[in-house]
């Protein structure tokens, strides 16, 4: 079975701890085995902030090795050329600028839209990441982020048929 | 009820562990990458308290176990050289009650001043060691410290770094045990550490680290062999012996080698890694930081190879590894920098340093977010170099610089870092004063921001954010005697802090300033905790 290596990178403040936890929590109630890693302290204080995600039947480091990450996610484009290195050749990266045309009524929500472009690339049921989307934020910001999920979704799935 | 399987950190797993294995304190003091566990514990039900200090946490902790209680301490690696003059008698004395002193490494310095590898205390102590590679592991060894602890009537360490403590995995929890109840049995000669009960009390903790090392030597126990093709391991070619993270690593890394994971890192299941080693055809040890167990196996007269010495600086991962493994010393590439941190915008340290840059001060910095003022716009700190160490090194400045000199000197600390060690600085200050005075500037946002926002005895609050007694800094300082104390609100009271400092640095003479005004991220905070409540 295929192991997923993905990143999602940006700035202190944009939720990129957040969504990562959503992206292992997904994969983790789809049965799949975990790894999370990433770096705390001095990051977030508006600096560079950046999380791998790992998941298959079993996986070992929690580090993606550079040049093998399947997906990179940017929620901050000044992100690129400190992680474009990491991508495998055929790796998919998805940035804000795929969310720019897609009228996302709340801003805070980028992180997880962008979340919605990736989930149309991975095996994981949906339920599983509305699941982890409610289990990561509290109520009141439930409705918000699964629309903006959903609402990414669908545009990655479009993508996906007209490829 | 929580699932028994869960997704969680290296630090929620010893937090959960705790809880299971009925830890009746746990206390500590925030750092990075440590500070999560007591929060995770305390969100748990706890009980878990924010000490001053490491140094007073870990005796605190010493007294829970003296107490028969099961008892958890934690601390960043820097930590425990504050905690170290405890720990090193609290081997002699042993205890009763488990005491585990979880210590979290941060190589690469992701957020520290130094790359201290804390697997040289375990030996410097004589202190059990255990050192997990997973989230899994670092649940387990937790509550097997404790049963240790207890068996032996020592303390034990567990050895976390960041990508332990940080790094998300799967976790099957076990059950929940009674602990021990807790009781009071006198033991003068084994607990008072003069020198005639000491020399008895060294003899016997070196009995019990043998039993230790016995415990050590037990396949499964201090080590644990992952054979990647199966087979016997006589025939590998390759053996990898390797320690926390860096097992996994290593795995990926040579998923046909035979890795000799090292569970105990003090006392060394020696004996385990001589026969792997020679069982091998060629043996390599994998190690981050210090070359440790690369030493000690060479010390017995083990054959193995280590790693260059480019490879003790900064985390391992898989690609280092592979480099290791192929003796590959070439240069490097360098990972493209990303964006420094920064002070927030409207960070209420920026006045100050704003100031202090314009005023041409020398400025003895300390560690916390504030150490940001070294870097533009600002570069307005001179040095930083251990909690608390702004008043000292200000002071020795202060003593030996030309009068033109010294009186541009200027200790700046934060609230949180100034309770921790800054309040001997002050002793100092008032019974050796310099003869141009002195000025600190406690820089008093009310938490404990570089860590995220914890409390400490200034905030009135303890650990879960309930009321606590405050300690109350200017007050602090009044009472020690020195004799200008000044509270100023950077927000609101620029002009005043200008002239205040101008003349505290003219007029000599001992100050202490505090500049108060909440951090903005823990009135944000404060807000949305308001909002939901």
């Amino acid at each position: 079975m295929k192991a997923y290596n993905i990143a999602i990178a940006g700035l202190g403040g944009q939720g990129i701890i957040t969504a990562s936890d959503i992206l292992a929590d997904a994969a983790f109630r789809a049965g799949y085995d975990v790894k999370k890693a990433e770096v705390h302290g001095m990051s977030q204080r508006g600096g560079s902030v950046n999380t791998d995600v790992r998941f298959g039947r079993e996986v070992l480091s929690p580090m993606v090795p550079d040049g093998q990450l399947d997906a990179l996610v940017l929620v901050d484009e000044t992100q690129e050329p400190v992680n474009r290195h990491r991508l495998r050749p055929d790796g998919c990266l998805i940035g804000p600028a795929a969310v720019a045309n897609m009228a996302l009524p709340n801003p805070k929500t980028l992180n997880v839209a962008l979340l919605g472009l990736l989930s149309a690339q991975l095996p994981l049921p949906i339920e599983a990441w509305h699941e982890a989307i409610r289990h990561a934020l509290p109520e009141k910001a439930h409705a918000a982020n699964l629309g903006a999920f959903d609402l990414g979704r669908r545009h990655g799935e479009t993508a996906n048929g007209e490829s | 009820m929580e699932s028994k399987r869960q997704l969680l950190s290296g630090n929620e797993a010893v937090a959960w562990a705790a809880k299971d294995a009925g830890v009746r304190l746990g206390a500590g003091y925030p750092g990075t990458p440590s500070t999560e566990i007591l929060e995770a514990l305390g969100a748990l039900g706890g009980p878990a308290e924010w000490s001053p200090n490491e140094k007073v946490a870990l005796e605190v902790a010493l007294g829970a176990a003296y107490g028969n209680a099961r008892a958890l301490v934690t601390m960043k690696h820097v930590g425990l050289n504050v905690a170290a003059d405890p720990l090193f008698t609290a081997a002699y004395t042993g205890a009763p009650g488990a005491l585990v002193v979880v210590v979290a490494d941060d190589p690469g310095m992701a957020s520290s001043q130094n790359e201290q590898d804390s697997r040289r205390y375990a030996v410097a102590a004589g202190v059990p060691m255990l050192e997990p590679a997973d989230s899994q592991e670092a649940y387990s060894m937790t509550i097997e410290a404790m049963h240790l602890a207890e068996q032996w009537l020592l303390p034990v360490l567990l050895r976390l770094t960041t990508r332990v403590s940080h790094s998300k995995s799967i976790v099957v929890r076990g059950e929940q045990a009674a602990p021990p109840p807790v009781g009071f049995v006198r033991d003068i000669p084994g607990r008072v550490m003069v020198p005639g009960h000491a020399r008895q009390a060294h003899r016997r903790l070196r009995e019990k680290l043998r039993q230790a090392a016995a415990w050590s030597e037990t396949p499964g126990c201090g080590t644990r062999l992952w054979n990647g093709r199966g087979g016997p391991v006589s025939s590998h070619p390759l053996g990898i012996v390797a320690d926390g993270v860096a097992v996994l690593h290593a795995r990926e890394a040579a998923p046909e080698a035979a890795v000799l994971q090292v569970r105990m890192v003090h006392p060394l299941p020696i004996e385990a890694i001589r026969q792997f080693a020679h069982s091998v055809e060629r043996c390599v040890v994998i190690e981050e930081g210090d070359p440790v167990l690369v030493d000690a196996c060479r010390a017995a007269g083990i054959l193995v190879a280590g790693k260059p010495e480019p490879f003790r600086f900064g985390e391992l991962n898989v690609g280092r590894v592979r480099r290791i493994l192929a003796g590959d010393t070439s240069p490097e590439p360098m990972p493209p920098a990303g964006k420094p941190p920064q002070l927030c915008a409207g960070c209420p340290h920026r006045t100050v340093f704003n100031l202090l840059r314009d005023m041409q001060c020398i400025v003895s910095g300390d560690i916390g977010c504030y150490t940001l003022g070294a870097l533009p716009p600002f570069d307005a700190m001179d040095t930083c170099v251990c909690m608390g160490a702004s008043i000292g090194v200000g002071l020795g400045l202060r003593h030996v610089l030309p009068d033109e000199e010294a009186r541009r000197v200027v200790s700046v600390i934060g609230d949180s870092t100034f309770i921790h060690s800054g309040l001997t600085g002050i002793a100092e200050m008032v019974y050796n004063p310099p003869p141009t005075g002195h000025v600190v500037i406690i820089l008093d946002n009310e938490t404990t921001a570089m860590t995220g926002l914890q409390e400490h005895p200034g905030t009135g609050r303890n650990l879960c954010h309930e009321p606590a007694t405050r300690l109350v800094l200017e007050d602090v300082c009044r009472a020690m005697g020195v004799p200008n104390v000044v509270v100023i609100d950077p927000g609101k009271e620029q002009v005043r802090l200008a002239e205040t400092l101008g003349r505290a640095l003219r007029e000599g003479g001992l100050w202490v300033v505090v500049v108060r005004r909440p951090c903005l991220l823990s009135t944000i905070r404060q807000k949305k905790a308001e909002v939901q409540s």
